[in-house]
């Protein structure tokens, strides 16, 4: 039979030809029979009789090659689905089992496509890339890009477009209350290379060549309802951003986000274009003088790799033409990562790692309907030997009960699908807020193809066990053994033990990998932090940055002195309020937008010809140690008397200290904190190392310099005391503002949110890897169950002679459970293999346990076996009451 | 209207035959559905009479197996029939066959001998 026939012309061609063949079978007869001397009438008559039914003919003679039809597969379901009804027990459990496979599989793998699958949202997006600088000679990454490297980038023929990108806050003023906005500092060609159009308005000239700021922003669709109200005439309106005045030139659509790597950069909202060659930053024309870097559209025709080729070719003339700035040690190469890995991030990982889990959960799931099916077959043998007895092709019933299994998982599908749909809601705030590309996850129309070829696939999968056996099935010994409703085989007893076995086995596996990231992150959890975050609240401000360095109202730390003095003496004396610290945004712990700006290139006195080193630099007023509980070791710490008059000093951590000076004293060694700063800095304290930076690195050099000597545009409020934070927050607000009415007050958290948040994706993965392998564990006790009650179901007569026969009890309970221990030993010698190719693979998402943590392998063992025994002794102590009397009579 | 052939006088076919008596019929030459009956009938000496609710499933069946081959032509009398043909394969299965029914049918003779007589 070939798959032609599943054509429904082929199929018709082929029954005009049969009734065309049929006619002529006649006709002949006819001709035959008038030949002989009938009438004509008669003839006719007794030919169509000899002949019999010409419509029952055609239907015998069709079946031949109808049996894929439309008319066959309909009929097939609905047995299927009478078989499902008269076993409900069986059908629910079935079905819901493949539920929570495919809704689990399908929601996470909706998270998948919307992150991983999907292209960004903007046109021919696979030609977009970042440009990343790297000095892999000292080891930097992504050190960021000059205004020259830029223009030669752009002159390079490889791109249609590149431009700069700086992310930045800025304080919208000039409204009823000054607003904090999240501010993306671009080229005029930003939005003619990304391709998107506003849906107010217009974007900049990509050609435009003013040098600085061309004075005109474009503002996203939220900030324009939340800020203006959705003012239909906003265009042409002036607003100040940091007191400089810009014009709205257009309003980006709503759902249109920057391609950010951080959560922050990615809600943009005020986009100004800048030429990135004049004021305020007239020194950028140095090749060393570097901005965070740049995006890029690739032209078209070009792949990324010949982009890259060009690329090296470009910078390797670079390097020819100045080596003053591109020291060969430096070994300084341009990178194009693909646009959307950028925005993703490290989430593939801890993605597709989730989505390898729920595919075992699925896998374990199809197992276990797989057992049950083949219980059921057992249960059926009989009546699958009186359908071959009665001619029932073996083909036609094995695709019966293809049919059936395959009925059953759409069933599964369908359920998984509906409950995803209502539950989607909640699953979507589980899903943690810095994911990247949260508001692209639907269940779009792939999602829902993906759970219907799963359906297919898993009904495919488990059904095939049942059918292997009517195959095998031996006609002649069924119909003989009367009245005994199952024909359990030996080979059948092996399938149903080898599909236990491999349950337990992708149990032990997935709870293997639950088990290590759950100490992973117990371990995080309990690491000391350092810091104590108790009662600690942040509050932010941002001081303005004009463009013209003259309007700096706190242009130098001197300058900013007294503000932050007079804030700092304010907010401690509101209610609650027990120690108070001011600090640069890169002071508050834990919360680093991974593109940091206060990434430090310190020089070392001294070190002559030595690179600069990339240390974080937090700047912070003396207070903030004693409120954040860092101790000092040697020295002393920052002191008031420690302003722009006196000295330079700083305070570094431990791990600093053991980096650059080892086996030295740090105490009064010298610093720069960037090459060409005026003077030297110097060290006059060594604190203990605190994980501020992140919670899974320990030691990450720190330098602290006082933010009265060192000025800082992003301020961070630390409060320590009693309150409620959104009260405080208005009580700051009045208090800053009543210093400088100008300043926008956001960001409040608590210190403990920002360390709990810190570990928000973490938790999500391990919560669901757990969920997870709970859900596995109980799928394979149930396997195992199943498995032993049958075994034991089927043994009653057995059992009951051996009582009669005199066997204890015990013994009878003992040879159950060892048959239950056997299968879990199995499973977990086998899962333990497997666990172990797993951990190595998921090693980088581990912390402080090593992949081959015997104590989890261990632990996780025993505690599987104990639950295969335990999910045993029901069926064995049913074994142990069988009354042999019963037993044997019937 | 009586019948011409008093049912007495036919033999049920016995499973499996039909695909033999088809192959047997066809080595002949190539024949359509009709004339199959009718070849299979006077060969038969009128007692085998093949029902054409069996004969076209058979035929069906034959040349998915690949056995015999199928193909529009033209008949004596004009008319356009399907014809059928042995092919190489079917041959093969046919010899196969026959020394099985030889074998088959000289076992029944020989127990419709009656015991003692000597085969001349």
């Amino acid at each position: 039979m070939s798959l032609l026939e599943w054509l429904p012309w082929v199929r018709e061609r082929r029954t005009r030809e049969l009734a065309d063949e049929l006619r002529a079978h006649l006709e002949m007869a006819e001709a035959d029979r008038i030949a002989r001397g009938e009438s004509p009438s008669d003839a006719a008559a007794n030919a169509r009789r000899e002949f019999g039914n010409v419509g029952l003919v055609q239907e015998i003679a069709r079946d031949r090659w109808a049996g894929m039809s439309m008319e066959r597969l309909v009929q097939d379901v609905r047995v299927a689905l009478r078989m499902l009804r008269r076993a409900p027990g069986f059908a629910t459990v079935a079905v819901l089992t493949i539920a929570l496979g495919i809704g689990a599989t399908a929601a996470i793998f909706s998270v998948v496509e919307a992150t991983l699958l999907h292209p960004l949202p903007y046109p021919h997006a696979e030609q977009l890339v970042r440009i990343e600088d790297d000095l892999l000679g000292v080891g930097a990454q992504d050190v960021g890009m000059s205004t020259p490297e830029w223009q030669d980038l752009q002159h390079s023929g490889v791109f249609e477009y590149v431009s700069p990108t700086w992310f930045d806050d800025n304080n919208l003023t000039g409204l009823s209350r000054p607003q904090r906005v999240g501010l993306l500092i671009v080229a005029p060609n930003y939005f003619a290379l990304l391709g998107v159009k506003p849906q107010l308005g217009a974007t900049f000239d990509p050609a435009d060549p003013t040098p600085g700021f061309n004075e005109q922003i474009v503002i996203s669709d939220g900030v324009w309802r939340r800020a203006f109200g959705s003012d239909p005439k906003i265009l042409g309106r002036v607003v100040q951003l940091d007191s400089d005045s810009y014009r709205v030139i257009g309003v980006m659509p709503p759902g249109f986000q920057a391609p950010g790597r951080t959560k922050e950069e990615r809600s943009t909202e005020v986009w100004p274009a800048f030429g990135w060659a004049g004021a305020p930053l007239t020194t950028y024309q140095l090749r060393s003088q570097h901005f965070p870097g740049a995006i890029a559209r690739i032209k078209s025709g070009l792949t990324i790799v010949e982009a890259q080729r060009r690329i090296d070719v470009l910078v390797a003339s670079l390097r020819r033409q100045y080596p003053a700035d591109y020291p060969p040690r430096n070994d300084w190469t341009i990178r194009l990562v693909p646009l959307k890995e950028n925005v993703i991030g490290d989430v593939r990982q801890s993605l597709l790692f989730l989505l390898g889990a729920v595919g075992l959960v699925l896998l374990i799931g199809c197992v276990n309907v797989a057992n049950l099916l083949l219980t059921r077959a057992s249960a059926r043998g009989r009546e699958m030997a009186v359908r071959q007895a009665l001619g029932g092709a073996p083909s036609r019933l094995t695709r019966q009960l293809l049919t059936e299994s395959v009925v059953l998982s759409m069933l599964g599908g369908i359920a998984g699908v509906a409950i995803l749909f209502v539950a989607k809601g909640y699953l979507v705030r589980l899903v943690p807020a810095s994911l990247p590309r949260l508001n692209e996850i639907t269940i779009s129309w792939s999602v829902l193809l993906v759970a219907f070829g799963i359906s297919l696939f898993a009904g495919a999968l488990f059904g095939l066990a049942p059918t292997l056996h009517v195959r095998r099935l031996d006609i002649t010994r069924v119909l003989k053994q009367e009245g005994r409703g199952s024909t359990g085989s030996g080979e059948q007893a092996r399938t149903r033990r080898l599909l236990v076995v491999a349950e337990f086995a992708l149990s032990l596996v997935l709870m293997i990998a639950a088990t290590l990231l759950l100490r992973s992150f117990w371990e995080l959890m309990n690491a000391p932090l350092g810091f104590d975050p108790q009662r600690v609240m942040m509050v932010r401000t941002r001081l303005p940055y004009p463009n013209d360095p003259k309007e700096d109202l706190y242009a130098t730390a001197n300058d900013e002195a007294p503000f932050v003095r007079e804030v700092l003496r304010r907010v401690r004396t509101l209610a609650g309020v027990q120690d108070a610290a001011l600090g640069s945004s890169s002071s508050v712990p834990l919360n680093h937008p991974e593109q940091d700006q206060n990434v430090l290139r310190v020089v070392f006195e001294g070190r002559a010809g030595d690179e600069p080193s990339f240390v974080n630099g937090p700047v912070v007023v003396p207070e903030y140690f004693r409120l954040l509980g860092i101790p000092l070791l040697r020295g002393r710490l920052l002191a008031d008397v420690d302003d722009e008059r006196s000295p330079l000093v700083a305070v570094i951590n431990e791990t600093m200290a053991r980096t650059y000076w080892p086996n030295e004293n740090p105490l009064g060694k010298r610093l720069k904190l960037s090459p060409r700063a005026p003077s030297w800095t110097t060290v006059v304290g060594v604190v203990a190392d605190a994980r501020t930076e992140a919670r899974d690195r320990a030691g990450v050099p720190v330098v602290y310099a006082s933010l009265y000597q060192r000025s800082a545009k992003h301020l961070a409020i630390f409060l320590r005391g009693r309150f409620t934070p959104a009260t405080i927050t208005r009580q700051v607000r009045e208090q800053v503002q009543s210093v400088n009415s100008a300043l926008p007050v956001f960001g409040e958290a608590t210190l403990d949110e920002t360390v709990s948040a810190s570990l928000a994706v973490r938790r999500f993965s391990m919560e669901l890897i757990a969920l997870f392998a709970l859900t596995a564990l109980l799928l394979a006790s149930l396997g195992i169950y199943g498995v032993i009650s049958y075994m034991v179901s089927e043994r009653t007569h057995e059992i009951g002679v051996r009582l009669a026969l005199g066997a204890q009890r015990t013994d009878v309970m003992r040879m159950v459970l060892s048959q239950g221990l056997r299968l879990a030993l199995a499973g977990a010698g086998v899962g333990l293999g497997g666990a172990l190719v797993v951990s190595h693979m998921m090693s980088s998402l581990l912390y402080g346990v090593s992949p081959t943590d015997p104590l989890t392998f261990g632990v996780v063992a025993a505690t599987l076996t104990a639950v295969a025994i335990a999910a045993c002794y029901i069926p064995a102590r049913r074994a142990i009451r069988v009354d042999p009397i019963v037993a044997l009579r019937y | 209207m009586p019948r011409k052939d008093p049912p007495t006088s036919r033999i049920e076919l016995l499973q499996g035959t039909l695909d033999f008596i088809i192959l047997q019929t066809l080595r002949w030459g190539p024949c359509h559905g009709y004339g199959i009956v009718q070849l299979i009938r006077a060969q038969s000496r009128e007692t085998l009479q093949v029902e054409t609710g069996s004969l076209y499933p058979a035929l069906q069946r034959l040349v998915r197996q690949g056995a015999i081959a199928a193909e529009w032509g033209v008949s004596d009398s004009d008319r356009r029939v399907r014809t059928y043909r042995l092919t190489p394969k079917g041959r093969t299965r046919l010899a196969a066959e026959r020394s099985k029914w030889e074998q088959l049918s000289d076992a029944i003779a020989g127990l419709m001998q009656p015991p003692g007589v000597a085969e001349t």
